[in-house]
């Protein structure tokens, strides 16, 4: 389908949070907003559904304390049972307190490793991936933010954009490839 | 302007009334002679017969505690034996009889300190967060400056009994007052240079002091700021609260080594001072929480947003797993050394009080973790209130096992001295923070920060 979208380039991000609040008040669509860094209460005004990352991230820590306790009860239970410090190695709660420090690290451990790896999941960026970001100046001064033209009157639509303090204005057209 | 509600005012006069019956009544029904104590101690035999079997096994399972790979069966009771500072002796009995006699006398004092302490703790630590707030600038938490003020007012009533209670408690609490143990014994004399009577009562005399002189002078500023239109009383504040904090921070350390851990004076932990400031700080905030939930049903503070209890909850939590690293951190160190005069504070606890011991590390960190966790229950405050009273109930529990074990021993039980001074104290609190809190605006007018903590968001 071809789609035809508008970019609108703002130069600082007070201004940017207003003009997207002020952009979703009138009923038009954003598609993106690409900003250098994160804009405190963007994904709010864009109306981006809360993270669910915590969730995941609870999961992964349990799993990585699952992982510890069962490591720790082969290992120094059943598989090579020592004796350190003369500590009981016949049960696995007799000797907790010693693993109590191995439970809590395999569980951040987790729990931090595993998140990153499905935030880029989420993301869709792996290594050499080619940057989809449409201005190399988003990643340095600019904001851009990227609206639907859908069956809205370009005119119309520029002269909002340029109302609401944007610096540059670009149609972009086909974007077949995306 | 908030006013004590007449049904809370009315209720808080009865909890310190049937309290304070309750207390004397613990205080007058102590036995007084040992044959009282052999009375009681034949009644006791003829009616728990059975329970009997289940203390054996329950002395089966702790020995787990010590070490079984060495084969050192026994091992927990030849270091019990070592700790004449839990033993009659140590607390000048010749007799067992004399020695339940002393620790059944001690109860009502016991039951008295634990909860004069706990609501004491509430308001000092309350007064550490204020000086924090100060001292770092904070710029979200003006808004909860009357709030914090209020609590504290209880600190000067309090601290003022507290230190009637350690002065007056003599040998009940502390064994290193008895000068006949001292006499026979190397170690307390090694101690004396610290641990004698007159520097006690000098440093007691130095906490009250300090403490409540900050409070005043704090409080004076915090409202003489709302009445002028330059920033000198904050200022003087930022630097009084600078001061106090380093003060704090000593005095808390000896505070806790003289009233705490001097009631087993051949043990020490080098980690304890931190481990009492946990549970202090923790239960504090606690009780900002809730005092400004509180506050905030009633319309009264329309200026402090869910932002606001989002980020005391956020305290609490963080407290409650700090807490939690704490005791963890002295209960393994000790645990792996088993060094036998280490080990005696952990092994009464274990024996004799299993079921609060651990019962109280799911109440202050497994309960405010999985009510907590989330992020959006942060903002609600009946979630924020019941992790609230499970972290208030802990922390009783965790100043309960600091004086209980090393005061009254395995003759404990919880009846109507500990509930009496609960309810005293409880009835005293809730009377006091609450004038202090109605005496003037809740909102800290021209204070330099109160526009950015009103405006707070994240």
């Amino acid at each position: 389908m071809a789609s035809k979208k508008i970019h609108a380039i703002y130069t600082d991000d007070d201004l940017l949070l207003h003009a997207v609040k002020e952009t979703r008040a009138a009923n038009y669509h954003i598609s993106e907003v690409f900003t250098p860094f994160p804009v405190h209460g963007l994904d709010h005004a864009v109306g981006i559904a809360p993270t669910r990352i915590a969730i995941t991230s609870f999961i992964y820590g349990l799993i990585g304390l699952g992982v510890a306790v069962v490591m720790m009860n082969y290992m120094m239970i059943q598989d090579w049972p020592q004796n350190i410090g003369g500590k009981p190695s016949f049960t696995y709660y007799q000797n907790m307190p010693a693993f109590i420090p191995i439970m809590f690290e395999l569980t951040v451990f987790f729990a931090a490793h595993l998140m990153v790896v499905t935030f880029y999941m989420r993301s869709k960026i792996w290594p050499f991936k080619k940057a989809e970001n449409p201005d190399v100046r988003t990643t340095d001064d600019h904001f851009l933010m990227e609206i639907d033209v859908e069956n809205h009157d370009v005119e119309k639509l520029t002269k909002f954009l340029y109302d609401t303090g944007a610096s540059e204005i670009s149609l972009i057209e086909n974007e077949q490839d995306h | 302007m908030y006013t004590l509600p007449r049904n809370l005012k009315l209720f808080s006069i009865v909890l310190i009334v049937l309290g304070l019956a309750g207390i004397i009544f613990g205080f007058l029904t102590t036995p007084k002679t040992i044959d009282d104590v052999k009375k009681i101690m034949a009644e006791q035999e003829g009616h728990h017969g059975e329970e009997h079997a289940v203390v054996a096994h329950d002395e089966e399972h702790t020995a787990n505690f010590v070490d079984e790979a060495r084969g050192q069966e026994g091992y927990s009771e030849t270091s019990m034996e070592h700790a004449t500072d839990l033993k009659p002796e140590g607390h000048g009995a010749a007799s067992h009889e004399e020695h339940v006699l002393h620790q059944l006398q001690t109860r009502p004092w016991s039951a008295t300190f634990v909860a004069a302490f706990f609501f004491m703790m509430i308001a000092l630590g309350a007064l550490v967060f204020y000086a924090i707030q100060y001292a770092s600038s904070a710029g979200w938490s003006p808004v909860l400056y009357r709030i914090m003020e209020g609590i504290t007012t209880y600190l000067l009533p309090g601290s003022v009994i507290v230190f009637l209670i350690v002065v007056f408690a003599g040998t009940h609490f502390y064994p290193w007052q008895n000068h006949d143990l001292v006499a026979g014994d190397k170690i307390l004399q090694g101690k004396a240079g610290y641990l004698n009577f007159p520097f006690f009562v000098i440093r007691a005399v130095i906490y009250l002091l300090g403490w409540n002189l900050y409070r005043y002078f704090s409080r004076k500023n915090s409202l003489a700021q709302a009445e002028t239109n330059n920033y000198e009383p904050h200022r003087k504040n930022f630097k009084a609260s600078v001061f106090f904090l380093i003060f704090f921070l000593l005095t808390e350390a000896t505070m806790s080594w003289d009233w705490f851990m001097s009631m087993t004076p051949h043990w020490y932990s080098t980690l304890f001072a931190w481990y009492i400031f946990a549970s202090m700080f923790v239960s504090a905030i606690t009780v900002i929480a809730l005092v400004t939930i509180h506050l905030k049903n009633m319309g009264l503070i329309p200026f402090v947003s869910d932002k606001h209890l989002h980020d005391l909850a956020k305290f609490m939590f963080a407290f409650s797993i700090f807490w939690t690293y704490l005791w963890f951190g002295q209960f393994m160190l000790i645990w792996y050394a088993n060094i036998p005069e280490e080990v005696t504070y952990f092994i009464i606890r274990i024996q004799e009080y299993k079921l609060l011991f651990f019962g109280m590390l799911i109440l202050n960190f497994v309960m405010p973790i999985l009510v907590l966790m989330n992020s959006d229950y942060k903002r609600i405050p009946w979630f924020v209130v019941i992790a609230a009273v499970f972290i208030l109930v802990g922390h009783y529990i965790d100043i309960f096992l600091l004086v209980m074990p090393s005061t009254v021993g395995h003759n404990w039980s919880f009846g109507i001295p500990e509930i009496a001074a609960f309810l005293f104290f409880l009835g005293l609190f809730i009377f006091i923070v609450g004038t202090g809190l109605g005496k003037v605006s809740l909102r800290p007018k021209n204070d330099p920060y109160i526009k950015e903590s009103e405006n707070y968001h994240f």
